[in-house]
């Protein structure tokens, strides 16, 4: 193991441990302080927490799911439910909503543990302060799968303490009472009272043991696995009232838009601020200084511009006059980049895994075929870009933003500022979507920065939509290359993957050339196809940007290209693709991700999430069902399959096109099969895979971000377009592969969807036209004029 | 000093004329219910009606929209088709993150008005310039149709 990074200050230190990255919490200890509760009762009085990281991680044996994420779970109700004497049940929502329904479908579990009546709940949403609340790193899928079975004990256990208050007041033993709708029943005498008579004597109780909790039989819930409630939110986002990072307003607040290096690790070499300072409005012009690598979460530097109101802001900054100098990465060149990983992807690469003589095998092989299969950078573009206000009153930090990464956005702020973390308050407002780029809280030590230039006075900070897509953190690029050994039945005998990327790590260890465990654990080292000789490579790649999480990661190139290879190899045998994949990932089976060399799996128990690809096999037979795969079309119309397990969810697609004589691509229907494990919200979930549809088509037909100079050249959304309506898929299709069990393992949904779409569209293309798509985007390349 | 009717109120701005519509809104009235998603007219986030017009904020210097009534996604519920638009939004939950919705919901309900029966056409005419990067468009189009009374034809 190297040194730790220069990072001692962290809450996520990070280290380069041979050659792969790990990131370790190190949770540190301070005093837990009350928030955001008072004036309700039952919170009110108890200020002895129950702590997962003291009462209930697994300290000695390996972590997984939600015990191994900074801060693990909290299930105390005195933490995530108050009861006003009125009876409003107010339940906390401590991870951040950003288009999932995690505002809505987390608290519904809580409340129908609760027995709450839903017209009577409101949600408040949580500050960024993990110790309090447990982990709040709104990502990876993950929001409902650990946080399920905490939140229903949270309703439990509240419920209980009602259910007890009542038996007291009472006299009767408490099992002849129960919670009814926001009432306590004793049927025996046919009394009740409502939560809010209880409240206050419900709260001087203890809050019961977990163990004893006893949680509702799933045949009784009322909202979980229903879909029935409306989004939370709704009323405010359709009457224009819902507040977002990017609508804060304070009392004598100013406005700032930042002019950030064009080239990623460049700075300021000289500014000229005159004209700018004349613009009306202009209130002053700071300079930001520039972060040395490692890029982490650090903002950029540059020339800030703050004035009265965004539009001066904006005009200030198109009239200063800068010199950059651009740094090391000033030639970075999307198109020699490219040839880069070609030349790369042609070479052996370091092996990741290897399984018989991949060697003998393709030497055996009756038939070989061979495929590279490109990916672009893209962007997350949230349509609200990134924004956060500051202000600091008396040495104490209050921001204001939409971010996906409360607690982490906190933490630096307070070391950014110097500040000790409990005088740094981050509130968390609705995210304008977020995809992976709202998890980088450059943007909000940005806005701490500025406030503290201008003495503490509130600064909102806006990301125009060209800082948005100049400066984000991207997703990767990369080049696929897939061999195959055919057998004489067309039967796969050898598989070899090199897969070459510039990693995430390099965000944090700039040297990093190698994809990390979590990234090969994305759909390419644990491809769980029945081949006796498979061999994975991952050659090296220098990364010359930010490169960062982007809606699925890195399942999107390697999902791309397996699938598709697989389509190109059933075709090479002359089979049915659909036929063919099945056989590929062979019987029924559950596999241990440590055989495949997976040693991540998705952070969850390798016993309990295992590969399982009876599971991959139903969706993929469900998907053709449901599609009419195998019906006959007419010229220029075809079907697509693909399938892709990722975030432990088994997902497979059919994708329906029509290509016209001069190569228009329409896409009539997608049919989609999910097989998520438990469906919490099934109405949240399937909007979440309408929108995994619709933004894998927008990558696939549309998405690049590429570089010239050092610098990105796509500035709007008319050089980065993305889908619109006239081009979506006219219909979408979700099939929820039913199951009424709660006690299986939940798998993420926000993510899982994407994946299989481009393979499946460009599979799609094939059987209508027969032209191979093995580059992304697809653009013009079926243009016949 | 200039005055502009929006929502029904005259509200006096001291501001160079040249301002677009969406900042003066959005920072100086606090009426944040308009968005920012582009500033250069590619993205519809800022749709607001100008004289029953859908126009983009972001792109209209105050100067003119002197002299046209102005509305925005917090007063559309004062006119019938705008109400109805909005419990279509919310019977089909279409929001995901919401941030597009103001404006999807000013398209959708300027494109009702002028014509209550669209074809599929003329909803994909009047709401393609406005993104939804969550992808709600099959939902958009429903409720349409749901407003307009008609009921989605699956092939
Ligand atoms: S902000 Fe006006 S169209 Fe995008
Ligand atoms: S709902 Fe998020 S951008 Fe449309």
């Amino acid at each position: 193991m190297k040194k730790p990074l220069d990072c001692p200050e962290l809450n996520a230190d990070t280290w380069n441990s041979g050659d792969s990255l790990h990131i370790v919490n190190i949770s540190r200890r301070t005093f837990l302080k009350d928030l955001a509760l008072t004036g309700f009762v039952l919170a009110a009085g108890f200020p002895a927490l129950i702590r997962a990281d003291e009462t209930a991680m697994p300290s000695e044996k390996e972590k997984y799911g939600a015990d191994a994420m900074p801060h693990g779970w909290v299930d105390n109700p005195l933490v995530f439910v108050a009861i006003a004497g009125d009876g409003t049940v107010t339940i906390i929502c401590h991870r951040s909503e950003m288009g999932q329904g995690i505002r809505t479908s987390l608290p519904m579990v809580v409340a129908d543990e609760l027995e709450a009546n839903w017209l009577h709940v409101r949600v408040e949403q949580a500050p960024g302060d993990e110790r309090r609340y447990g982990n709040q790193d709104t990502d990876g899928s993950r929001s409902m799968r650990h946080f399920f079975m905490p939140m229903r004990r949270v309703g439990a256990a509240a419920r209980t303490m009602l259910e007890s208050a009542a038996a007291a007041q009472w006299q009767v033993p408490i099992e002849e009472v129960h919670a009814e709708q926001h009432q306590i029943l004793h049927p025996a005498t046919g009394r009740t009272l409502g939560y809010g008579e209880l409240a206050e004597a419900a709260a001087k109780l203890p809050v019961p043991a977990r163990e004893s909790l006893r949680l509702k039989n799933p045949a009784d819930f009322r909202y979980i696995g229903k879909g029935s409630l409306r989004i939370y939110d709704g009323q405010d986002i359709v009457t224009g009232l819902a507040q977002y990072g990017i609508d804060t307003r304070l009392e004598d607040m100013l406005y700032a838009v930042v002019a950030r290096p064009p080239v990623f690790g460049g700075k300021v070499l000289s500014y000229d601020a005159r004209d700018a300072l004349k613009v009306p409005g202009v209130v002053k012009v700071i300079e930001l200084p520039s972060s040395p690598p490692p890029a982490d979460f650090n903002p950029l530097g540059g020339i800030a511009v703050i004035a009265r109101n965004t539009w001066a802001a904006i005009q200030g900054r198109k009239a200063l006059k800068i010199e950059w100098d651009k740094g090391p990465h000033g030639n970075y060149d999307s198109v020699a980049y490219k040839a880069e990983l070609e030349a790369a992807a042609r070479k052996p690469g370091k092996v990741v895994r290897n399984d018989g003589d991949i060697d003998a095998a393709l030497q055996g092989a009756v038939k070989r075929v061979a495929a590279e299969y490109y990916a672009p950078h893209l962007a997350q573009a949230p349509m609200e870009p990134p924004a956060a206000t500051a202000r600091i009153v008396n040495g104490v930090c209050e921001i204001w933003t939409c971010t996906q990464a409360p607690q982490v956005s906190r933490e630096r702020v307070a070391k950014w500022l110097k500040l000790p973390e409990d005088k740094v308050t981050v509130h968390v407002t609705l995210l304008g979507g977020g995809f992976g780029r709202k998890s980088k809280p450059d943007y909000v030590i940005e806005a701490a920065l500025l406030s503290q230039a201008m003495n503490g006075r509130p600064v909102k900070l806006t990301w125009t939509r060209e800082d948005d897509l100049h400066h984000s953190y991207f997703h990767t690029v990369s080049v696929e290359r897939l061999e195959a050994g055919l057998d004489t039945q067309g039967k796969p005998v050898a598989w070899l993957h090199r897969t070459v990327a510039p990693t995430i790590s390099s965000t944090f260890a700039p040297d990093s050339k190698h994809q990390m465990p979590t990234e090969l654990g994305m759909g390419v080292i644990n491809v769980p196809f029945a081949i006796a000789n498979l061999r994975i490579e991952n050659p090296e790649a220098e990364a010359h940007t930010r490169i960062g999480w982007f809606r699925s990661v890195s399942n999107i190139p390697h999902a791309f290209a397996i699938q598709s290879f697989v389509a190109e190899l059933a075709a090479a045998s002359g089979r049915d693709p659909k036929d063919f994949l099945l056989d590929l990932i062979g019987s029924p089976r559950h596999i241990d991700p440590r055989t495949l060399g997976d040693t991540w799996n998705q952070g969850e128990s390798p016993e309990i999430y295992p590969v399982d690809t009876g599971r991959l096999r139903r969706v993929i037979e469900a998907v053709s069902r449901e599609a009419n795969w195998g019906r006959v079309l007419p010229n220029g119309r075809g079907l697509g399959l693909a399938a892709h397990y990722s975030f432990v969810t088994y997902v497979a697609v059919v994708v329906e096109v029509t290509v016209d004589e001069h190569g228009k691509l329409s896409i009539p229907r997608i049919d989609i099969a999910v097989d998520c494990g438990p469906q919490v919200n099934p109405e949240r979930i399937r909007s979440q895979l309408e929108g995994a549809c619709i933004m894998g088509v927008s990558l696939a037909t549309l998405g690049e971000i590429s570089f010239k100079e050092g610098a990105v050249i796509q500035d709007n959304f008319h050089t980065y377009q993305l889908t619109r309506m006239d081009d979506a898929p006219r219909e979408i299709r979700i099939h929820l592969l039913s199951t009424t069990e709660f006690d299986i393992p939940l798998g993420g949904v926000g993510e899982p969807g994407l994946p299989p779409i481009a393979p499946a569209l460009c599979n799609a293309i094939f059987a209508a036209t027969g032209q191979r798509i093995r580059q992304l985007p697809i653009r013009d390349q079926l243009r016949k004029d | 000093m200039i005055t502009l009717n929006i929502n029904g109120k005259p509200r006096q701005i001291d501001l160079s004329t040249d301002t677009p519509l969406l900042w003066v809104l959005r920072d100086h009235l606090g009426l944040t219910g308009t968005k920012f998603g582009c500033g250069i007219s590619l993205c519809g986030a800022c749709t607001v009606h100008l004289d029953g017009e859908p126009t983009r904020a972001c792109v209209t210097p105050i100067s003119t929209a002197v002299g046209k009534k102005i509305v925005t996604i917090e007063a559309i519920n004062q006119d019938a088709t705008g109400q109805r638009v909005q419990e279509a939004w919310l019977a089909l939950r279409v929001p995901q993150c919401g941030y597009c919705q103001s404006g999807q919901i000013m398209a959708a309900t300027a494109l009702l008005k002028q014509n209550p029966k669209p074809t599929d056409t003329d909803i994909d005419t009047a709401m393609s310039g406005n993104i939804c990067r969550c992808g709600t468009y099959c939902r958009i189009r429903a409720a349409i149709k749901q407003v307009a009374g008609l009921t989605e034809v699956r092939p």
